[in-house]
């Protein structure tokens, strides 16, 4: 009887309810989507390995490291392999077609990064071939790239056209990884520039380090730093997730602005549910009194009016999360660009189910109190 | 002749309302007895505390003081929690708008009071069915309140109020919503109910014609009982 009597009340006002639904599920949508962006902002961190540490310059991460560290790092107790790279900024064609694209050692970043899966016939000639570079799947896919083509970046930090041919496309080992970089090599990036007899010689970006055991990390980046203290050039080691965190960081006021928002959807579908809620109860009232009269109690009306308040919360919710999986898609779609790795997590659908859970519960308090509380003479009083 | 017990016992009961600090006396040191099977009519004027009273004896209502003994329970003693475990058992509503669930047929309707008992579902569908079959609205079993005339919608509400053989059943103004016709309808019912069934029944009403059908007549002014007035049915007409 009493899932008969919810169902029927949901159907009273199909109007009432069908905006309420379609309201839910926007909100939930909205919400699932703003968590889908903040998620893709820490796609980096998330993405980043326990085993690898990554050495800039302590000043910034825009002042180089010398080319001569690399050998004194290697031989620092704890570390596994070193390799090292430049961020090369690099337009093709024109400024919105940005991606992110590294002058980097290719032999040892290939062999620290194990999760960019590279058939190895296109590996062994992206190594031996200088002029040669690899792209992530998606990002071949987006300017139709084929292994042979010819590529023409033109240098921003490095001035001049720069021609590479595509040795390579790697895929990711999982969704997290990013399949939008472009890699080349930094030696080719060097002797260049040292034919144009620039002062950018032999000065490399960061180094990237792997560590024997990841929980001797934070001891071996301290002794990495001890030996280029008082240097001219000292460095600054932490875990690669502190160092993607930091990229992060400069954005976290946007990144708070979104969850904010995200937090203010809720609060406001929690109202608009609340509302229309406290309108039907309202109406009822009469009917809940007649209960009361016939000797139900208070917890037989929290109930219905509890699973009527999550039945539509829920319905709306599953909505919002499934109609989430394909608005990702149009939103990568028209920002891949900028969100590499952008995909709607398990976390993010548990998040969407917490909130239309929470919404119905919350827009179903105040109505049941009320009509809990009410006095039963005082209720019939309303009817007629 | 054998002599019939009093089901309901009022003694010295004071009922007041609190309006913007102010305290308004409704019923004052009403003593009186309901004998079993009666059918009683509570007249009076507007605001004279009839409808107060019968939701007091009802126990939907708390009194100041004073005693309602109910089938032998001293209901003023119980807790609101274990006022709505008596009044499912023990009282049967008719109401003058009928208060029937509009999203509920009239067979759920009836079956409504009957959730709240031990029976099964096939007991709860035979004593629906007894229940709509006195009230002859078998036929109609499968409709909804909104689709029903108010003289049956009048009578499904008293099979609802039937439909768990409670001890006493009270009417506020059964036909203050009905056309005559429908009124007579449902006036015969329960003075049936009440020779038939032996039902004892209290009914408040502002229609002579509606309280010539009850057996006693009690009048209430100013909260306090008084001797009947003449009835005159110019008074209805």
């Amino acid at each position: 009887m009493l899932l008969r009597l919810v169902f029927r009340n949901l159907l009273r006002h199909k109007l009432r309810t069908g905006l309420t639904l379609c309201g839910i599920c926007v909100a939930i949508l909205s919400f699932g989507l703003l968590r889908t962006v903040i998620s893709a902002w820490y796609a980096g961190v998330e993405a980043s390995s326990a085993n690898r540490l990554i050495t800039r310059n302590s000043i910034s991460l825009t002042f180089p490291l010398p080319l001569s560290y690399l050998e004194r790092i290697r031989g620092v107790e704890g570390v596994k392999t070193v390799s090292y790279g430049n961020w090369f900024g690099g337009i093709y064609i024109e400024e919105k077609n940005f991606f992110a694209n590294f002058a980097v050692e290719p032999r040892t970043y290939l062999e620290l990064y194990s999760e960019y899966l590279l058939p190895e016939d296109q590996k062994q000639v992206f190594l031996r071939d200088r002029r040669a570079c690899i792209v992530g799947r998606k990002l071949a896919k987006r300017f139709d790239w084929k292994v042979g083509d010819l590529i023409t970046l033109r240098g921003t930090i490095f001035p001049g056209n720069w021609e590479f041919v595509l040795r390579g496309i790697y895929s990711g080992r999982d969704s997290r990884v990013d399949e939008s970089q472009f890699f080349l090599h930094w030696d080719y990036l060097n002797e260049s520039l040292k034919k144009r007899k620039s002062v950018m010689t032999d000065q490399v970006g960061i180094y990237i380090l792997s560590v024997a055991n990841p929980e001797h990390a934070a001891e071996t980046a301290e002794r990495v730093d001890r030996i280029f203290r008082n240097s001219y050039a000292e460095t600054l080691t932490e875990t690669e997730k502190a160092f993607q965190l930091g990229f992060v960081a400069l954005t976290e006021a946007i990144l708070m602005v979104i969850q904010l928002v995200s937090f203010v959807v809720i609060v406001i579908i929690m109202a608009v549910a609340a509302n229309s809620m406290s309108m039907s109860v309202r109406e009822r009232l009469g009917e809940y009194a007649v209960f009361k009269t016939l000797g139900f109690g208070g917890t037989y009306l929290a109930t219905m009016i509890l699973g009527e308040s999550l039945f539509i919360a829920l319905l709306g919710g599953t909505g919002g999360v499934l109609l989430t999986f394909p608005a990702a898609k149009i939103f990568l779609n028209y920002l891949g660009d900028y969100f590499p790795v952008f995909f709607v997590t398990g976390q993010t659908v548990i998040f969407q189910g917490l909130a239309a859970l929470a919404v119905g519960v919350a827009a179903a308090v105040l109505p049941t109190w009320r009509s809990v509380r009410i006095p039963i003479i005082q209720a019939l009083g309303r009817i007629g | 002749m054998e002599e019939k017990r009093a089901i309901v016992e009022l003694k010295k009961l004071f009922k007041s309302y609190r309006r913007g600090g102010q305290i308004l006396p409704v019923l004052s040191d009403i003593t009186l007895d309901i004998q079993e099977g009666d059918f009683m009519a509570l007249m009076g004027p507007s605001g004279s505390g009839k409808s107060t009273l019968l939701n007091l004896i009802a126990g939907l209502d708390q009194a100041d003081s004073g005693t309602i003994h109910v089938a032998g329970v001293d209901i003023t003693t119980l807790s609101e929690s274990e006022l709505a475990v008596w009044r499912a058992s023990n009282v049967g509503f008719i109401f003058q708008f009928y208060n029937l669930i509009p999203v509920l047929t009239a067979f759920e309707n009836v079956e409504l009071p009957l959730i709240l008992t031990d029976l099964s579902k096939k007991e709860r569908r035979e004593h629906v069915a007894t229940a709509l079959n006195l009230v002859k609205l078998e036929d109609r079993m499968d409709h909804y309140p909104g689709q029903l005339s108010g003289g049956q919608q009048q009578r499904v509400a008293i099979a609802r109020a039937m439909v768990t053989d409670p001890a006493i059943l009270v009417a506020d103004e059964p036909t203050g919503d009905l056309d005559r016709a429908s009124a007579e309808e449902v006036l015969s019912l329960m003075d049936r109910l009440s020779r038939e069934a032996g039902k004892t029944i209290i009914m408040v009403t502002h229609d002579p014609r509606a309280a010539r059908k009850a057996r006693t007549m009690r009048y209430l002014e100013k909260g306090v009982l008084a001797s009947a007035p003449e009835i005159s049915f110019s008074q209805s007409a």
